[in-house]
């Protein structure tokens, strides 16, 4: 699979990142599906784990809820998530592989010393490994 | 018979429809119901003993199911019931 995220989009997600850090940031974006992902849109959402958000985010179901509703208010599709890694690298960790879901494409926004410096985007394979995908 | 709107995630194991109609008298037999229209679906709902995954969240509205009577929760012809995967993750 294959991406293309609006500057505005991307900017948005490694603001946030950026913003948030130490912690641990989250969003969701939207755009239109297809051979290409175009992703044109994107918004940020609480980060509702309790303890220590530096390593982990969660996204609380009403929040989940109000983010399909939005996709339907715009006229496009829920496409995936983003999140940062504070000092860790953009790369999937074994607690993401466990909750992610098919479909999704999950970007990931690495965080060193407050500044976004890498951003890559994963999704599940068929055989329920992630796969990097080329954010073109 | 209500309705089950399905997470985008979930859609390509349902014809890509984002609603479904299904039979039952609860959440229980609507969700069961929609695992046999569209048995792709199954394994992503339920886990090997026939529960609900523990990633999968049941809403009627806004409300949570487990606020409600859970799986025995009733329903009726005009009952929207969402179904909403976990979203978590993070450095460790």
């Amino acid at each position: 699979m294959r991406l293309k995220i609006a500057p505005n989009a991307l900017e948005e997600m490694q603001k946030h990142a950026e913003a948030t850090y130490p912690n641990e940031c989250c969003g969701f974006f939207y755009g239109k599906d297809g051979e290409i992902r175009n992703i044109e849109v994107a918004k940020e959402v609480t980060n509702s784990k309790e303890g220590d958000q530096r390593r982990r985010f969660e996204v609380s179901p009403l929040d989940y809820l109000k983010a399909e509703r939005y996709a339907d208010e715009i006229g496009q599709t829920l496409l995936g998530i983003y999140h940062s890694h504070p000092e860790h690298p953009a790369i999937p960790s074994e607690h993401d592989l466990k909750q992610a879901v098919p479909f999704f494409s999950y970007i990931i926004i690495s965080v060193m010393k407050g500044k976004a410096e890498v951003t890559k985007s994963w999704q599940l394979d068929d055989a329920g490994k992630f796969e990097e995908e080329e954010i073109l | 018979m209500a309705q089950i709107i399905i997470p985008t995630p979930l859609r390509k194991f349902t014809d890509n429809l984002a609603t479904i109609k299904t039979n039952g008298s609860n959440i229980q037999e609507s969700m069961l119901d929609l695992a046999t229209q569209y048995p792709e679906v199954k394994q992503h709902l339920f886990d090997e003993s026939g529960a609900l995954r523990k990633f999968v969240r049941i809403y009627i509205g806004d409300e949570d199911i487990k606020a409600l009577q859970n799986e025995n929760t009733p329903v009726e012809d005009n009952t929207e019931i969402s179904i909403i995967p976990a979203i978590a993750g993070g450095i460790a």
